[in-house]
């Protein structure tokens, strides 16, 4: 695995978390919530969200269609599908035993001898 | 699941490009604007908002093409690309893709309407069970290869036999059948009674014949061809159990075959009735009329097979020395008898048809190198902007493809109708013999030999401009003056290009000129009477009313004179087997007077009316005809050819002399009293054999064919004679009504020979028009590259006449190395078609210079045009160009 595809995955996944998280909401507003979310540890650069969204959008789990801004701006608003909400669950899950394991490695252990 | 899906979408965003980059445009637009108004909220100016908002976004532009490879394929993309390009290079070129396309679909139409034929005829299996466990079995005298065999022998080889599953005969029967319209004379074939089960054939409606049902006490039963069913039953299902009468026999039938079922050695047979023996020649050992088809057993090979028949044939031989002596036996497999002749020029037409689109491909291909050669300039600047080799290489392939594509799809096409063409230009006589043509369609194994053809092309046409792609070249191309070196890798590849079209040129046209005078030769022949003004037809009387003798011999008589007394008919004659039909029909002669060692002196029979001689305009040498009044009272006589007075008599009178059958038997001898000039009784290609003829007014017959000389139109006399022999009796049927002319004409070896020459002579045609333009294409080339060569030459004094001699002399060594490579492979090609030729060799000299003279003259011809450029060519403008 390269690092931009971890790199990707995991965008994918904080993409969908966002949208479980706030509904339906438009690609400023996913970048903007995920580098709050970060606290803006994660400097993330806006043009590479799209084709992300894209990917997520011919896989099924997201859907897209156009809508009006809280500032009354016409922007392209993503949500959830079902299967997404599903592909979420299993990911989340699947993140969370990754994480799990590796963190395993990093804690300072005495049952080897 | 989930990952095809996606690769649908950016297979389908390939197509909606435009709305996609709207939308895009669109979005990025609102995230941005969304943006600047954070920003400007948060207290910056409305410059720095938008400067923050597009710098964070990592630019516009930037996120557009990271887009774009998501949205799409990015490799289809650029293919799809590179083809737009290509198109529209094409049709900047109009001139270029038409002549490359037309010479694509020519080269790719003609193998592949060709290669259909083939195949219909020598790949696609027969509709037999297991066809190649299936064996032609007949027997084989010294002068007969194939010979028939007569019912005894078929007995014996059936019964003592350890190598086939089953042996099988049938023998070509032409019957009376009573239609609405009247008597009819319909083709059939008698068979024994296994004959469809060792063939692996069922009928499609009712039962196949039963074991012993071609016995002579069992009862009398046909099974129709499905042709027949549909044609004179009107495909009735209740068919079987229905009562039809053979000449005047009543016979039950009792099934039906097939639709796809076809047996060519017996044409379109449209009843099939079994043998019932009992006839005269069934009774004798030596008299042939049988033909054989066996199936091998399991794990015996062809040649264990022939050895047993042969062991047989030689007990026989012991057995039956009279009727016996010198009867060998042959097998073949069933396949090669039933396409038999056609193979050899079905393989001599798919060579020329290859040869053909070689040069196509050819020439197509060193006008690809031309054209690469103009955009050297082109290439150059777009490798130096950063366009890979295998980008380069790939814009040549899309090319190849297109024009391959384009070719190919117009080839089939045209082949389509090209088969529907030739197989309507085949005259029906031939095509019955050919029933395996039928089906003729574009089926799957001619698409897949289309593609096939169609990849070399395109590999051949990519490749070729590719391999100019060298990257030095690449880099030189820059440069304006870097003409020379680029120029001359081109003029040597496409010189060897050009002396390959010249060489495939020669060996075509050395073929259609061998060909060509094979057939004048075969029209030289002499047919031994005049084939002109001749009507000919076959006519068959009841046997009730004209089964005797003197009933038939009445019938004759009148019959002549009904038709002499119609306006335009010269005279009339009657003959058992019409001349320009087959060597057969055999006597075993013995000579009276003479020493008789039981030898077998086979020479072919005919029983003619008095007439006969006389309306073929025959040349009588010695002797005299038979007289009308010579009839089964008198002494028997007989008319003897050339070859047999040659033969029998040399330096003898023949007139006077006796000769009978082997027994010497009182009734069968027969005195001569005349010599004719040998008349042809076979193909014109054939051997004259030794022939007596012997008076129909002495053994008459109730069926013979009539021969009718006519002084004008013989063509609209033919309905006329027929009414008249029907006139006599409305019980008697006519059939077979032609011309001599039309017969000679249309006789399978002189079918052959014609349509092969002019096939051929057309594939030669064109290639030599496509060698000489590729000639003409290659020194044009050279002459513009050399421009400034030659206008420094005239500039330091040279002269026209050196100049042109200059160009000539390249295009001739070019042409003459095309004529003697060509003159060597047509030497070789030549000899693998020997057998197509008649009365011609090989390497006959007169043809092969002819062709080299027309070669040479088109290939001087070609050049003259640019050596005049050359010649007229200004030193100074020419000089200033550069």
């Amino acid at each position: 695995m390269s690092k931009t595809e971890i790199w990707q995955g995991t965008l994918a996944l904080m993409i969908l978390k966002t949208l479980e998280t706030l509904g339906p909401l438009h690609g400023y507003g996913i970048a903007r919530r995920i580098e709050q979310i970060s606290g803006d540890r994660l400097c993330l650069n806006y043009g590479t969200l799209y084709p992300s969204l894209l990917k997520l959008e011919q896989e099924g789990w997201i859907a897209s269609e156009w809508g009006v801004s809280e500032n009354n701006r016409k922007a392209k608003y993503y949500k959830l599908t079902r299967s997404g909400r599903k592909q979420l669950e299993r990911e989340a899950s699947e993140w969370n035993q990754t994480t799990a394991i590796v963190a395993r490695f990093f804690v300072p252990s005495g049952d080897q001898s | 699941m989930r990952q095809l899906r996606a690769w649908l979408l950016r297979l389908k965003g390939l197509f909606r490009k435009d709305a996609r980059e709207r939308e895009l445009a669109d979005e990025l637009e609102s995230h941005l604007q969304m943006h600047v108004d954070d920003n400007i909220r948060a207290g910056m100016s409305p410059q720095e908002a938008h400067r923050v908002a597009v710098m964070k976004l990592g630019g516009v532009d930037q996120a557009k093409e990271a887009y774009r490879d998501r949205a799409t394929i990015p490799f289809i993309e650029s293919i799809v690309q590179d083809l737009r390009f290509t198109l529209r290079q094409l049709r900047k070129n109009p001139a270029f893709t038409v002549t490359a396309t037309m010479m694509v679909a020519l080269g790719i139409g003609a193998s592949v309407a060709i290669f259909a034929f083939v195949d219909a005829a020598l790949i696609k299996p027969l509709p037999y069970q297991d066809p190649s466990r299936l064996l032609f079995v007949t027997e084989t005298t010294p002068e007969i290869p194939r010979a028939a065999i007569s019912y005894y022998d078929y007995l014996d080889w059936k019964k003592m036999n350890q190598v086939f599953e089953s042996l099988d005969v049938y023998n070509q029967r032409g019957a009376v059948i009573n239609t609405p319209t009247g008597m009819e004379m319909v083709d059939g074939a008698r068979v024994s009674d296994g004959f469809f089960r060792t063939l692996g054939v069922a009928p499609f409606l009712g039962r196949d014949f039963y074991a012993g049902e071609d016995l002579p006490e069992a009862p009398r039963t046909v099974i129709l061809s499905y042709g027949s069913w549909q044609k004179r039953f009107g495909g009735k299902q209740d068919i079987v159990g229905q009562t039809i009468t053979f000449n005047e026999i009543p016979h039950t039938i009792v099934g039906v075959l097939p639709q796809n079922f076809h047996f060519a050695p017996v044409e379109n047979a449209e009843f099939w009735i079994t043998l019932h023996p009992g006839g005269n020649c069934d009774q004798r050992r030596s008299c042939h009329y049988l033909n054989g088809v066996a199936r091998l057993k399991d794990g015996v090979s062809e040649g264990a097979a022939l050895a047993d028949l042969t062991r047989i044939a030689k007990d026989l031989e012991a057995q039956y020395p009279d009727s016996n002596r010198n009867q060998g036996a042959t097998v073949a497999p069933l396949a090669e008898v039933i396409v038999g002749d056609v193979k050899p020029v079905l393989l001599l037409l798919l060579g020329g048809a290859g040869l053909l689109l070689l040069i196509a491909c050819v020439n197509v291909a060193s006008l690809l190198l031309v054209r690469s050669e103009t955009r050297r300039r082109e290439l150059s600047v777009r490798s130096a902007l950063g366009a890979t080799r295998g980008r380069l290489i790939r814009q040549f392939v899309i090319e190849g493809l297109v024009i391959v594509t384009v070719g190919s799809t117009a080839a089939l096409v045209s082949s389509h109708w090209a088969m529907q063409i030739l197989t309507g230009l085949i005259p029906t006589q031939m095509m019955a013999s050919m029933p395996y043509l039928d089906d003729l369609r574009l089926n799957s194994r001619v698409l897949v030999f289309a593609i096939a053809v169609a990849g070399f092309a395109a590999a051949l046409f990519s490749l070729t401009p590719s391999l100019r792609l060298s990257s030095l070249e690449m880099r030189a191309g820059m440069a304006e003056g870097a003409r020379g070196s680029a120029g001359n890798v081109w003029t040597r590849i496409g010189s060897r290009l050009v002396v390959l079209e010249l060489t495939t040129a020669m060996v075509l046209l050395v073929g259609a000129g061998l060909l060509g005078k094979s057939f004048y030769r075969l029209l030289q022949v002499e047919p031994g009477f005049e084939t002109n003004n001749l009507i000919t037809m076959r006519v068959t009387a009841p046997r009730a009313g004209y089964a005797k003798d003197e009933e038939a011999l009445a019938l004759g008589r009148k019959l002549q004179e009904e038709v002499k007394r119609l306006p335009g008919v010269t005279s009339v004659a009657l003959v058992d087997v019409l001349p320009l039909s087959y060597n057969g029909n055999t006597d075993w002669i013995r000579f009276v007077g003479r020493g008789y060692n039981g030898e077998h002196n086979e020479v072919n029979q005919r029983a003619v009316s008095p007439g006969y001689f006389a309306t073929l305009q025959a040349k009588l040498l010695r002797g005299r005809a038979f007289s009308d009044a010579e009839d089964a009272s008198k002494p028997k006589v007989v008319v003897i050819n050339r070859t047999l007075a040659q033969k029998y008599y040399p330096g003898e009178d023949p007139i006077g002399q006796r000769f009978g059958d082997i027994d010497l038997d009182p009734k069968s001898i027969k005195e001569i009293i005349g010599v004719v000039d040998d008349i042809r009784e076979g193909p014109l290609d054939s051997e004259i054999w030794p022939a007596y003829y012997y008076s129909f007014n002495q053994y008459p017959d109730n069926a013979f064919s009539v021969m009718v000389r006519t002084s004008r139109g013989e063509q609209s006399l033919m309905p006329a004679v027929a009414d008249a022999i029907r006139g006599i009796d409305s019980r008697i049927t006519v059939s077979s009504q032609t011309t001599m002319a039309a017969r000679a004409n249309n006789a399978p070896t002189v079918y052959l020979r014609r349509s092969s020459t002019w096939l051929v002579g057309g594939f030669a045609a064109v290639a030599l028009l496509l060698g000489v333009v590729g000639l003409y294409g290659v020194i044009a080339y050279s002459v513009s590259q050399r421009t400034r060569e030659i206008g420094v030459r005239i500039a330091l004094g040279a002269q026209r006449a050196s100049v042109y001699q200059l160009i000539l002399r390249e295009a001739g060594a070019l042409a003459l190395a095309g004529i003697v490579i060509g003159t060597g492979c047509a030497m070789i090609a030549a000899s693998l078609m020997r057998k197509l030729l008649f009365g011609t060799p090989p390497w006959d000299v007169a043809t092969l210079v002819c062709v080299a003279a027309v070669l040479g003259a088109s290939a001087l011809l070609a050049s003259f045009l640019p050596a005049r450029r050359a010649a007229s060519v200004d030193p100074i403008s020419a000089l200033r160009a550069e």
